[in-house]
């Protein structure tokens, strides 16, 4: 076989990171070829340069055996490359064949487009009306939408990011077919993914990224998952060292806990248990939209479920709105700083206040005391280092570490029994980022339990005592973190309980 | 291309001052409109806002100011806490009306009967009516996730419609020869809402506007509930993470703001008005939008903002009536000054970038 795309020396930097160092590998003709990496290994940046959203630092791209640089997407969609986003751009209020013709080019007449739309679906097994509103599909048929939008730019190379993460198991299979399809075709697919045991199910090849290098390639078919999840988890976390443990005593106990979805791309929490120990620190990683936001809100008290299904010092609190849990020492961080953590146009003061108030006392018979609120807010941001004027700047002018810190140090210094924190260091600096871990370990040396949900595993690896992973909204079982083996972190995260029977 | 570029520190002080800036805008762009319909501006201006204050007659005008600034004071600081969180009561004029029939119909009720006690169970079914007018709105969109903009609007026409019936029926002066329009209640010395001070407009509906101001100054700047309804219009996911019940904000805010309005509305009746007719609203509901804005949606700027407001209407009826200026241009002087207000605001919490071409 040929290759269709070949990458050689594509690097490239920001400020800070290297994205992507030295990267090369080839796609072939009627390919599909997996890139397999954790969050941040730099498969988003790599996909960007080939679909010339973002131009390499240095290296080259030949398409076909002839150089190719695009300076933007239209030169590559040109050259015969086509993009499927994690994150569609659809119209909800259009139908199919409206939203299909706003991305071409050169859609022509309607009626045309929409009988080319029927064709090309009926070819690849892609079930869909041009006449039905995008408002009405589930997520697998928008993405279908994107998937015929690229197909009718009868592209050579098809790169999809993520494109299971917001499908059920049968729209999944669905997908299979339609990508095995485009391959006898003769096209090729950049497949990306963490998912290990979907890219042994679907690709022919794959390519491991992570810190931004090329660390291995194999061919999945031949390849363990595990061997995989090696590859791609790496050496980079060593065994922690052992870290005082928690003292046995329950604080917060989670049983069979199942939420139904609250919104529309929301993920339903299914069956959670969990126990956490005083002093423990719980890692629960995973990638995004399996469920950490709704486990976050379902702990904080912004969903409620049943009472008995949270328990914190063997009292009953599914009930409880936010306020009801800080009061007995629930405390929480969400990972949306600006606008959920934090009201972005208020002051620092008033966003101390907007959670202090029940355990800082900062009101009495619901006057708040704006003086103590500003001494509250003064010492968060002394104890972490809050680069900021003062109390009185908003939330909105201070950077996304600085703010991030706040949000935790306004959580921590509130002494909470229990900290729940959602992608605590996500954007934040490695100094701000190492400060927030200690705060974090401090705070569990101190006796209370800590659960921190994260998609970064080193961190993770670094911090908790027991580690376990969502997916699909179940949690697996949690393992102490000191004697988890690579392989097994890796298999927790990657699901091979993922392409499991749908329990529907 | 020009962008909007949000501030990250918007100017404090400048904040304050664009009340201010935009009365002065409004009063140019006011004089080259007057101008442009023949009439000396510098004249029309000094009509506008001097007349009613210190001219020949602001003996008059001078209590009428409290007369016409009370009722939009009043109506505009439960709107404005309505709009802090976030929540548009456009209805107001329709509590108004219902705080008015309320509040009228329990004074009607024990007429020719005399007791002290008449007034205050008249001030209380008028915040009842204003309230549960607003109620529909609230729940409607608690439980139905209707929209209260739309709601509370159509519920105006309704209250209009209703007004018109008590006026022809059930509230009709049965003495009144036939004519639409119930009894006088300044004819009745137990339900009239009468100067407290003669002569100078201070009449019960001017100390509730003021105990309002002050009340809603406290609610927002000291007290917890204050802190959730600002913090619900300025970040509702924050809100509901600080433990704020969305819903309890909606029925509070709809509640407060329409008996605000509905007490109004019975002061109104009370005093000034005097009886139930076809037309007894006036517009106070909508112009009190006006108010809140101009105020900032601040309770101190919000006394201003239906003072000034008081005294357009004023010093735009003498405009009227001296110079021969059509109602229509003082309604655009008027809009003017909302208009400025708006642009000044915006300049102040946004920059504006000059974008080269647009980019795909």
């Amino acid at each position: 076989m040929t290759a269709l795309l070949n990458l050689h020396g594509l690097t490239k930097a920001y400020p800070g990171v290297i994205a992507n160092d030295d990267v090369s590998f080839d796609i072939d003709k009627a390919e599909i070829h997996a890139l397999l990496g954790e969050n941040g290994a730099g498969k988003s940046t790599l996909v960007k340069m080939i679909y010339g959203l973002v131009k390499p630092d240095a290296g080259t791209m030949t398409l076909n055996g002839k150089p190719f640089a695009p300076h933007e997407p239209r030169a590559a969609r040109a050259a015969g490359i086509a993009m499927v986003f994690q994150h569609f751009s659809l119209f909800d209020a259009l139908t199919v064949a409206e939203n299909v013709a706003l991305g071409m080019e050169d859609a022509g007449p309607l009626r045309d487009l929409s009988n080319r739309i029927e064709e090309v679906s009926n070819r690849y097994g892609l079930p869909l009306s041009p006449a039905s509103r995008v408002g009405d599909l589930s997520a697998g048929e928008r993405q279908r939408v994107e998937i015929i939008r690229c197909l009718l730019q009868d592209p050579q190379l098809l790169i999809m990011d993520e494109p299971t993460s917001v499908l059920t198991p049968q729209e999944v299979e669905i997908l299979f077919e339609t990508l095995r399809a485009l391959k006898e075709d003769g096209r090729s697919i950049l497949y990306i993914s963490h998912k290990l045991e979907e890219i042994r199910a679907l690709c022919d090849a794959a390519t491991i990224l992570r810190h931004g290098q090329v660390v291995g390639s194999c061919i999945p078919r031949d390849t363990t998952a595990r061997a995989m999840a090696e590859m791609m988890v790496g050496a980079a976390f060593e065994t922690p060292e052992t870290r005082p443990q928690g003292s046995g005593e329950v604080l917060l106990d989670i049983q069979s806990l199942s939420l139904p979805a609250t919104s529309q791309f929301g993920t339903p929490l299914r069956d959670v248990s969990l126990t956490l120990h005083a002093g423990e620190i719980i890692g629960i990683g995973g990638v995004a939209g399996n469920g950490q936001d709704e486990l976050l809100a379902a702990l904080s008290g912004e969903t409620r479920s049943d009472a008995a299904a949270i328990t914190l010092d063997g009292q009953p609190i599914g009930r409880l709105g936010p306020t009801g849990r800080r009061a007995l020492g629930l405390s929480a961080a969400p990972e949306e700083r600006l606008g959920h953590a934090a009201a972005p146009d208020m002051s620092l003061t008033e966003n101390a206040a907007l959670t202090g108030h029940v355990r800082e006392k900062l009101a009495r018979r619901g006057f708040i005391d704006w003086r103590r609120a500003r001494d509250f807010a003064e010492r968060v941001i002394t104890a972490f280092d809050v680069r900021t004027p003062g109390a009185s700047s908003a939330a909105r002018s201070l950077s996304g570490g600085n703010l991030q810190k706040f949000v935790i140090g306004r959580e921590v210094l509130q002494r909470p029994r229990v900290l729940v924190v959602n992608q605590p260091t996500w954007g934040v600096d490695a100094a701000a980022a190492a400060a927030i871990r200690q705060a974090l370990i401090d705070l569990a040396a101190d006796g209370a339990g800590v659960i921190v949900i994260s998609q970064d595993l080193d961190e993770l690896m670094e911090i908790s005592h027991r580690f376990g992973a969502l997916n699909g909204g179940r949690l697996s079982p949690l393992r102490p973190a000191a004697g988890l083996t690579l392989e097994e972190v890796g298999l927790m995260l990657g699901g091979a309980h993922d392409m499991e029977v749908a329990h529907v | 291309m020009i962008a909007l570029e949000k501030r990250p520190e918007p100017s404090r002080w400048l904040g304050f001052a664009t009340p201010l800036f935009a009365v002065l805008a409004t009063m140019i762009a006011g004089g080259l409109l007057f101008a442009a319909l023949g009439k000396d501006p510098v004249a029309a201006i000094a009509t506008i806002f001097w007349e009613p204050l210190f001219g020949e007659f602001a003996f008059y005008y001078r209590p009428q100011l409290l007369v016409k600034g009370a009722p939009l004071v009043l109506i505009a600081i439960g709107l404005a806490l309505g709009f802090r969180a976030g929540i548009w009561n456009i209805g107001a004029e329709g509590q108004y009306i219902i705080g008015a029939i309320c509040g009228a119909g329990v004074a009607l009720a024990f007429y020719p009967f005399e007791s002290a006690l008449i007034f205050p169970a008249m001030v209380i079914a008028g915040a009842v009516g204003g309230w549960a007018w607003a109620m529909i709105p609230a729940l409607l969109k608690v439980r139905f996730g209707t929209n209260e903009i739309l709601v509370s609007l159509m519920l105006v026409y309704v209250a209009e419609q209703l007004l018109a019936s008590m006026a022809l029926g059930l509230l009709k002066n049965p003495e009144g020869f036939g004519f639409p329009g119930s009894r006088n209640l300044q004819q009745y010395p137990s339900a009239f809402n009468a100067d407290l001070i003669a002569n100078t407009g201070f009449h019960w509906g001017v100390a509730a506007a003021l105990v309002a101001v002050i009340f809603a100054y406290v609610l927002l700047s000291r007290h917890m509930l204050g802190f959730h309804i600002r913090l619900t219009g300025a970040a509702p996911r924050a809100a509901r993470f600080a433990g704020v019940e969305p819903s309890r904000i909606i029925i509070l805010c709809l509640g407060l703001s329409g008996a605000l309005a509905g007490l109004a509305g019975m002061f109104e009746v009370a005093g000034p008005s005097g009886q139930i007719t076809i037309d007894f609203n006036v517009g106070y509901g909508f112009t009190a939008i006006i108010v809140a804005f101009l105020g900032r949606l601040n309770p101190i700027g919000i006394l201003f903002a239906g003072l000034l407001m008081a005294l357009t209407y004023i010093g735009g009826d003498i405009a009227q009536s001296q110079l021969g200026l059509p109602a229509a241009a003082i309604q655009v002087f008027q809009g003017m000054l909302l208009f400025f207000l708006l642009a000044f605001d915006l300049l102040i919490n946004f920059r504006l970038r000059w974008q080269k071409g647009a980019t795909a």
